[in-house]
């Protein structure tokens, strides 16, 4: 896979094999929206300042406008499509519906994202530890209360549930 | 904006790399974190040939005790960092440093390498390493050098690396006994760059008074700071305001025309430098009273 035109990659992306064909200039951010028509990953700044952009590579967060979609051959990639299950919406998609944390929705794939991968690692996060994760998603409709009270609503709602919820991705 | 085409490289060993920097040289851009480097090929504010990608080589990622501190592999991911319990108990100013760089996503990615090639002057890592006076192993393919961290930072993103070497290793040596450090920045928003940061140590001698202390700044120039000056008025002191504050304005009187823009005006960073060297001082002090 080295120094060509184009170049055919193999990756997962929520659990599914994909193989596409791209320039290594491809983003992977462009390559989930475009060539696999995964548009719930937004591109808001390109620069990795927004955080619209997050998925998660292998479980880690990461920026997916400061990724090419060649550094991704071989590796799974999951997408805020990747949350739900069976039609069932997860316990973050539930808490933000429930307690407002959207209104134009732009900025939220990046927000559940990076939630998703602050309650892995922390599963009863308080307010500054929330607020402190989040601080690289930006937001221009909410003010951000109500993305704080989801992302604690969710953490209790998937406590009460048990210890593992499944996703789409079954990771 | 995205990037213009390149040739795309994906090297699996370090030799395999050194040879595509050597041949492509002054076209060549190494990737690792890409945190730095692809927003400025996505504004097309850098332009290059052939991308080497170094992401493959597991080599370049460890985190090992050296000479009572660390050595630590270029790949290192500041996430990984985080995380490293020797990292923790040999050198937790890096550790400590470390948390203020960028976000959770950004820190997956970054390297600790990266932040020191790339040389941004709001970085933390620079900084950080030029007060513990670290050393950088470089790497080419005719051979390898070691750069002290006092001579690798030249200018604005401008480091002593030639075309075709590629830094591999970071050593930082360990504290003294009876030391503490501290690195506090200031920022407007969690995890957004620097206006100033500043990183101290104090060791302390055995009746309490200053053995050494060491300073190193960020933002506040084209380059890392570390006000020798400054140092040099803290030994033999009795730690205390008195000479947290003789030692900042040393610090303020070293600096050479902080920036101005529209983040905060050159005056403003320069109080800031003044009272951050107070805290980081004061903060380093007392940990290394709990350390004796």
């Amino acid at each position: 896979m080295q120094d060509e035109d184009f170049v055919m990659i193999r990756l997962k992306v929520n659990g599914v094999t994909h193989r596409v064909v791209v320039e290594p200039r491809r983003l992977l951010s462009d390559m989930l929206r475009e060539d696999l028509g995964l548009t719930g990953t937004n591109v808001g700044c390109e620069h990795g300042v927004c955080g619209s952009c997050t998925v998660l590579v292998d479980g880690q967060s990461v920026r997916s406008c400061l990724m090419f979609a060649v550094q991704a051959n071989g590796h799974e990639v999951m997408t805020v499509e990747g949350l739900a299950h069976e039609g069932k919406m997860h316990p973050l998609q539930e808490a933000f519906w429930e307690k407002q944390g959207l209104q134009c929705g732009f900025c939220t794939p990046g927000f559940l994202m990076t939630a998703y991968e602050l309650l892995q690692h922390n599963p009863n996060p308080g307010e500054e530890e929330i607020r402190s994760a989040l601080a690289g998603n930006t937001c221009r409709c909410t003010g951000y209360q109500h993305i704080v009270d989801a992302v604690r609503s969710a953490a209790q709602a998937m406590a009460e549930v048990g210890a593992t919820v499944p996703s789409g991705s079954g990771a | 904006m995205k990037p213009p085409k390149f040739r795309y490289f994906a090297p699996q060993s370090v030799e395999e790399a050194l040879a595509l920097l050597a041949e492509h040289a002054e076209e060549a851009r190494v990737l690792a974190g890409g945190q730095s480097l692809v927003p400025l090929m996505n504004m097309r504010l850098v332009q290059l040939g052939a991308l080497v990608d170094i992401n493959g080589i597991g080599e370049l990622a460890y985190i090992r005790p050296w000479d009572g501190g660390l050595a630590v592999g270029t790949l290192t991911r500041d996430a990984a960092l985080l995380r490293d319990a020797t990292a923790a108990q040999r050198l937790p100013l890096l550790v400590e440093a470390t948390h203020s760089i960028g976000h959770p996503a950004i820190r997956n990615r970054s390297t600790v390498g990266g932040s020191i090639a790339h040389a941004d002057p709001a970085a933390e890592l620079p900084a950080v390493m030029l007060a513990l006076d670290a050393e950088f192993e470089v790497r080419s393919r005719s051979g390898s050098r070691t750069i002290p961290a006092r001579d690798f930072f030249k200018g604005y993103l401008t480091t002593d690396l030639k075309d075709g070497e590629l830094l591999t290793e970071l050593r930082v040596p360990g504290l003294p006994s009876r030391s503490g450090s501290a690195f506090v920045e200031f920022s407007r928003r969690e995890g957004d760059y620097a206006l100033a940061g500043v990183a101290a140590v104090v060791a302390l001698d055995e009746d309490g008074t200053i053995a050494d202390a060491r300073l190193g700044l960020c933002s506040v120039g084209p380059m890392p700071v570390r006000p020798r000056a400054a140092e040099a008025l803290l030994r033999g002191q009795r730690p205390g305001d008195e000479a947290w504050s003789n030692a900042a304005a040393a610090v303020v009187a070293a600096l050479d025309n902080p920036p101005s823009d529209i983040h905060g005006s050159a005056d403003y960073r320069r109080h800031l430098a003044e009272v951050l060297t107070r805290q980081a001082l004061a903060s380093a002090a007392e940990r290394a009273e709990r350390n004796r």
